[in-house]
């Protein structure tokens, strides 16, 4: 009885100190952030001298001046462009991704094995192999400082990341409900929109959701083809704002607009969370 | 009769598949095929953005320029007759990507499986604890983050002002300093350890806790069951992950071109491979030369891939024999 309270106690020190050691290292690994978050409130000539968490003065006046953006153009443009943009690639990704996933998860046809075998290769292709002939083809286009280099790509399933996502999930499905439909006559098309798509949205919904996170930090796409500042989308403006030598002197600004452009991936991370774990758990996305 | 409807049934079946396919199928062609074959193409020109039509063959002229220093050569003879300038930098930007990746992937993965048996244990609040620490990864490769990162690393920024409060002197501006600005670079990478964490996490799930138990029965130390029991059972796992960040250190970008101001920072102490390849691409108009980097690049991670995986039938337990 003495043994099993000493051994109760024993576990229940051990856990404490886990706890403890899990919350110490968990807090250094998010100060930077909570210093980005806090510092955004403190004013301009008070942010570096002070490394603390507790700001000894509070503004928002980096936030009503890094708005203003710059070449006239507005944060509030930067981020309708980012989400308008963001919103059409989830959109395509979803179609098409979903529609390659059907057909490799449950149709018949002659070639499917090797095209999926060259679908799963271009998964491990880096992207910068076909970056001079894309942005060349683009170009030849008139398509260069337009959206559609980046978002004409989503509606060609090029993101195979998704499509090999959405095969995995298709494939857990049960087909008995699939082959009653056919009984009853429904078509392919129908089965695809009415039965598949349903039963598949907590994967599509894993896609969605990293699609718009993917689109709003893919700083290299931005980079190349969005060229004027009324295009910018919050990453570009970003970068800009910030200056190639770092050299701005409304670093509040800077950080509280930062702040902000991490507002979206956060309400979606909390939102969302569980779609997160399965989608990293099932296809090890990177990050 | 029969085999006719046969044949109507088979042909309107792979009819209906393609034309879901087909997306996928005209960007595979379109956004994947066809660019591969023309950047090896234009990689063997001297393909310039302004003037396309003064193109010429130079033959390997390009791979000469990348790895021509090597032979102790500043300058060569293209086939066109013109005089071509060997890339003093390239050799430079391979070598801070090679030791980017082979640093800062080993310590990422140790550091995510060390959190993840952290986690794995039967403690409360586990979920919310993986969600903090996924937040480095989920916003690391923000341009916000790689802002605030030159921000925090440099003289008066908050590390040196941690370091400082706790009795360091004479601290260096890490971001402007050759021989620690990648280091930076290196610890924002491995700061973003969420998305191996949580795949380790998975992988750690499924090895079933009677293993353990009966190995502590016969008296074996916790060192000694990570390296039995937890090290094999996770070994593909561990594969995996090694393989993903692997290739998606290669390609890092962003980071280093905000750290470098878009340049390769002091020294081309961060000229990442990438970073290297757009400067000579997009701020030179070198895209000929520029598509012969990124074949180089394909190859060096295709070879390396190819040598994790052969060597993978050395150290991972695939349970054949259990």
């Amino acid at each position: 009885m003495v043994l099993e309270n000493n051994g109760k106690a024993a576990t229940l020190v051990r856990h404490g100190l886990t706890h403890a050691f899990i919350i110490i290292l968990g807090v250094a690994m998010i100060y930077p952030i909570l210093w980005m978050v806090i510092s955004s409130f403190k004013p301009n000539n008070m942010i570096f001298s002070d490394p603390g968490l507790i700001p000894k003065a509070l503004t928002i006046e980096n936030y009503i001046s890094g708005w203003r953006g710059y070449a006239g153009t507005t944060f509030g443009t930067f981020f309708f462009n980012s989400l308008v943009m963001c919103a059409i690639a989830v959109v395509g990704n979803v179609i098409s991704c979903s529609m390659a996933a059907y057909a490799f998860a449950r149709l018949k046809f002659v070639g499917r094995g090797v095209w999926f075998a060259l679908m799963m290769i271009t998964l491990m292709l880096p992207g910068h192999v076909t970056l001079v002939p894309r942005y060349i083809m683009f170009n030849s286009f008139g398509w260069v400082g337009s959206y559609l280099p980046i978002l004409a790509p989503k509606f060609l399933a090029t993101d195979a990341f998704f499509v090999f996502l959405l095969v995995q999930f298709m494939r857990g499905l049960p087909r008995e409900i699939e082959e009653a439909a056919i009984i009853d006559g429904c078509s392919k098309l129908g089965v695809y929109l009415r039965i598949v798509i349903p039963l598949a949205t907590p994967a599509l919904v894993t896609t969605a959701l990293f699609t718009f996170l993917w689109t709003w930090d893919d700083f290299f796409n931005q980079l190349l083809y969005l060229t004027t500042p009324a295009s910018f989308t919050v990453s570009r403006a970003l970068r800009t704002f910030v200056g190639d030598a770092g050299a701005v002197s409304n670093w509040g600004g800077a950080l509280a607009m930062s702040t902000l452009s991490v507002v979206p991936a956060f309400i979606l991370f909390f939102a969302l969370q569980k779609y997160f774990v399965q989608g990293i758990a099932t296809t090890g996305i990177k990050g | 009769m029969r085999n006719t409807s046969g044949i109507i049934n088979l042909f309107r079946r792979n009819v209906v598949a393609y034309m879901f396919l087909l997306p996928w199928l005209v960007g595979f062609f379109i956004l994947t095929v066809y660019p591969m074959g023309y950047s090896l193409v234009l990689s063997f020109t001297d393909y310039d953005f302004t003037q396309p039509n003064s193109t010429q063959w130079i033959g390997l002229g390009n791979y000469l320029k990348m790895f021509g220093s090597v032979f102790g050569m500043t300058e060569f003879t293209a086939p066109t007759g013109e005089l071509m300038r060997v890339d003093p930098y390239y050799i430079k930007s391979l070598s801070v990507t090679f030791t980017y990746v082979f640093v800062s992937v080993p310590l990422k993965l140790v550091f995510a499986l060390g959190v993840a048996m952290l986690m794995n244990q039967k403690l409360r609040f586990v979920p919310f604890y993986r969600a903090v620490y996924y937040i480095p990864t989920l916003l690391g490769g923000s341009i916000a983050i790689a802002v605030l990162w030159r921000k925090l690393f440099e003289r008066d920024g908050l590390i040196n002002g941690v370091l400082a409060a706790i009795g360091f002197t004479d601290l260096p501006a890490w971001i402007t300093s050759p021989n620690y600005a990648l280091g930076t670079l290196i610890l924002l990478s491995v700061w973003q350890f969420g998305s191996s964490m949580i795949i380790f996490l998975a992988g750690l799930k499924q090895i079933p806790q009677e293993y353990y138990d009966a190995a502590s029965v016969d008296g074996a130390g916790k060192v000694q069951q990570f390296i039995a029991i937890t090290i094999p059972l996770l070994s593909p796992v561990i594969l995996f992950n090694l393989v993903i960040q692997m290739i998606g250190a290669f390609q890092a970008f962003t980071q280093a071109y905000i750290i470098g101001g878009g340049r390769g920072g002091v020294l081309n102490s961060t000229l990442f491979y990438t970073l290297h390849m757009y400067i000579q691409g997009w701020a030179y108009h070198e895209l000929g030369y520029a598509s012969a980097m990124a074949w180089v690049l394909l190859l060096i991670i295709g070879v390396l891939t190819a040598i994790v995986f052969k060597s993978s039938r050395w150290w991972v337990d695939y349970g054949v024999g259990e």
